[in-house]
């Protein structure tokens, strides 16, 4: 529901997603200090006292996702929040919060790595988000805004899918959406309170309930594995966000998120001045990665350039969707560095002569190519691809 | 204690002198998975005993450990939440947090709480967490085959310390309750034993006591009980026990450590928990 506050003010990111997720009703925020989302922290430790709610800050960010694990069990609607070598630490609990369906939204201000690396912005942990933190066969949804106000919104969806599909759910942002100043709308949503039937809240009138991981008949631990390998399969094809800008008549696309599609975008005015057609793919979930519509939209394009503050990560899941219908190129920086609109559209030009050196050879001309075909071509994408729009 | 000859007039009489002892309805009716010998039949016996003797089942959010103990959930009916290895004081924190008129409890091995939980007990200790902390020293990593412990006897041979434990290689025994007590947190603390029928009965008071320091509102409460492992120490549950008794006793003494809370409530009485009160 809305709550009808609708003030336009400056908000630091790290005190936005703070506000956001006590507006969105979080009941209790986990946390250890590090760097760059201490301001998160602070922020909790100001207002969650202030309003009756609970704050801990804990002796590490292993003691905070477990005083996240027990509080979520109780059926409470909970947050933590850390910077990479913190979520490191909590990949542990994440793993057996998945195994034994326990709603925790976790919130990653990424910084720079690997080891204690530095705390410029950074995209270096797409694999740890999307593929990696802890042990075994599960998959955390994961919410990559682009600004400020986006990332607010998604902290209410955040709690909505945590508690939908009884899962823990990751908002990565990075040291430039933590840090920046931007004029937000406050516009809070609080999801509907559910009824947990697997709550623990002691058993006065009801059978006991355990909420756990463990199993060790083989065949009963497989059961426990489809069924969460269903759910996986129900986020992916009812939860997949991502936004397309400029896609229409794009015969080239960037595929960037976060701080990335920011800089993309302007990459992207600087190409479309100079007569090149360019669009941009913004995944919203990195997981469930939005394939099927990057796959679709490649087949009108000519080349692809993913950009990332990273060696080259969410490259790995767009080359997957592209199946090698064109080129996929990459541009990336690391340490913290953001490349600049100019190196961008410098990468973008470098795309351009190669497709176009290979069309040369092959005998194609660019201008008529036959790659797309009329039902995914043209401003029907962009129309089906609104901020949010689900795939 | 749990008879029901204290409450029923009707069972007095000569029925009621036939009934020694009645089983705990939170107690499940299940064989379990121990080894013969184990003490933690015993231990979660007392709990239940003493969960239902303070009217706390319907109450209780419990944490179960990584270890031999994690399927204490098939033998306690009250809710239960899995903590990963070492982490249980963590999770008892977050649900004690949300949830101020539940009865926490937890349930940790020396593994679990003395190596790889340190900081998680340490910082609910310090944080004075209103919990209930059931600690069992066995000495020994008995889930994974007998491997030494952070409180494993110097000497003590272990398939990780095939010759012995040795000191300067391995380091000492760690007394981490007597740590624990040390902070003020700490509403109560003490150390019991399952060797014998003696050593249960003042142990089932200790845990009593451990319950109702949380029940009045105090702060953190642990019960170190030392127990026994037979197949890991390669004894049968007799030397077991005798081994309880003597160079484990030694080296852990029993007896409440720190007592925070009310004087006059400070020392456990010793009781025979089994028996038909008088």
């Amino acid at each position: 529901m809305e709550t009808g506050r609708r003030a336009r003010v400056l908000m630091k990111g790290n005190e936005a997603i703070a506000e956001a997720a006590i507006q969105a009703g979080c009941d209790a925020y986990f946390g250890y200090p590090i760097t760059p989302q201490a301001e998160l922290l602070e922020w909790m430790a100001r207002r969650m006292p202030e309003l009756g709610r609970v704050f801990v800050q804990a002796e590490s960010e292993l003691g905070a996702i477990n005083m996240a694990l027990g509080a979520a069990a109780t059926g409470a609607r909970v947050m933590v929040s850390s910077s990479s070598p913190g979520i490191s630490l909590m990949a542990e609990a994440m793993s057996y919060m998945a195994g034994s369906g326990t709603p925790v939204v976790l919130v990653n201000v990424m910084r720079a790595g690997p080891g204690l690396g530095g705390i410029g912005p950074s995209q270096s942990d797409y694999f740890q988000a999307t593929k990696g933190h802890g042990h075994g066969d599960y998959r955390v949804p994961v919410l990559a805004p682009d600004s400020i106000g986006e990332a607010m919104d998604l902290m209410a969806t955040a709690f909505e899918l945590a508690e939908r599909y009884r899962t823990p759910v990751m908002l990565v942002a990075d040291g430039i959406l933590g840090q920046a100043m931007e004029p937000v709308e406050l516009r809070f949503r609080t999801p509907e309170r559910q009824a947990f039937d697997w709550a623990l809240t002691g058993a006065a009138g009801r059978p006991a309930r355990i909420i756990k991981s463990i199993d060790l008949d083989p065949e009963v631990l497989e059961r426990r594995n489809l069924a969460l390998q269903h759910k996986y399969r129900e986020i992916a094809r009812h939860e997949t966000r991502w936004e397309g800008w400029r896609l229409g008549d794009a015969e080239f696309a960037i595929v960037a998120y976060g701080t990335a599609a920011r800089v993309a975008r302007s990459a992207i005015a600087r190409a479309r001045d100079n007569g090149m057609k360019v669009g941009l793919f913004r995944p919203i979930t990195l997981w469930p990665f939005p394939e099927r519509e990057l796959a679709r939209m490649s087949r009108q394009l000519h080349g692809i350039l993913t950009v990332e503050l990273s060696s080259g990560q969410m490259i790995e899941d767009v080359r997957l969707a592209v199946e090698g219908r064109c080129p996929v190129a990459f541009h990336g920086r690391m340490g913290g560095l953001v490349p600049t609109p100019d190196e961008v559209l410098g990468a973008l030009k470098a795309l351009r002569g190669r497709v176009e050196r290979t069309r040369a050879a092959s005998g194609h001309s660019p201008a008529a190519h036959d790659r797309g075909t009329p039902s995914t071509n043209g401003a029907g994408l962009d129309a089906g691809a609104r901020p949010g729009g689900r795939g | 204690m749990t008879l029901d000859a204290r409450s029923s007039g009707a069972l007095r009489g000569a029925a009621a002198a036939r009934l020694v002892y009645r089983k705990p309805d939170v107690l499940v009716d299940r064989a379990t998975h121990y080894c013969p010998g184990c003490g933690h039949g015993v231990i979660h016996r007392l709990l239940a005993e003493v969960l239902t003797d303070l009217d706390l089942p319907a109450h209780t959010i419990a944490v179960a450990p990584v270890g031999c103990a994690v399927f204490i959930y098939d033998y306690l009916d009250v809710d239960f939440v899995e903590a990963p290895h070492g982490r249980a004081p963590a999770v008892a924190t977050g649900i004690r947090r949300l949830r101020p008129e539940a009865f926490v409890l937890t349930y940790q091995g020396d593994g679990d709480l003395a190596a790889i939980g340190t900081a998680e007990i340490v910082h609910a200790a310090a944080r004075g967490e209103r919990i209930t902390a059931i600690f069992v020293n066995n000495g020994i990593y008995g889930m994974t085959g007998g491997q030494m412990a952070p409180t494993t006897l110097l000497g003590q041979r272990t398939t990780s310390s095939p010759s012995g434990r040795d000191a300067g290689l391995m380091g000492y025994p760690i007394r981490i309750t007597e740590m624990l007590a040390q902070l003020p947190g700490v509403t109560y603390a003490a150390r019991g034993s399952v060797a014998d029928a003696g050593s249960i009965g003042r142990l089932k008071a200790m845990i009593a006591r451990a319950c109702r320091v949380q029940i009045e509102g105090g702060g953190f409460a642990i019960v170190e009980v030392l127990s026994n492992c037979p197949v890991g120490w390669g004894m049968t549950p007799q030397e077991s026990l005798e081994h309880l008794k003597g160079p484990v006793v030694e080296a852990y003494p029993l007896g409440v450590i720190v007592d925070r809370s009310a004087p006059s409530t400070a020392r456990p009485a010793a009781a025979a928990p089994t028996k038909p009160e008088a």
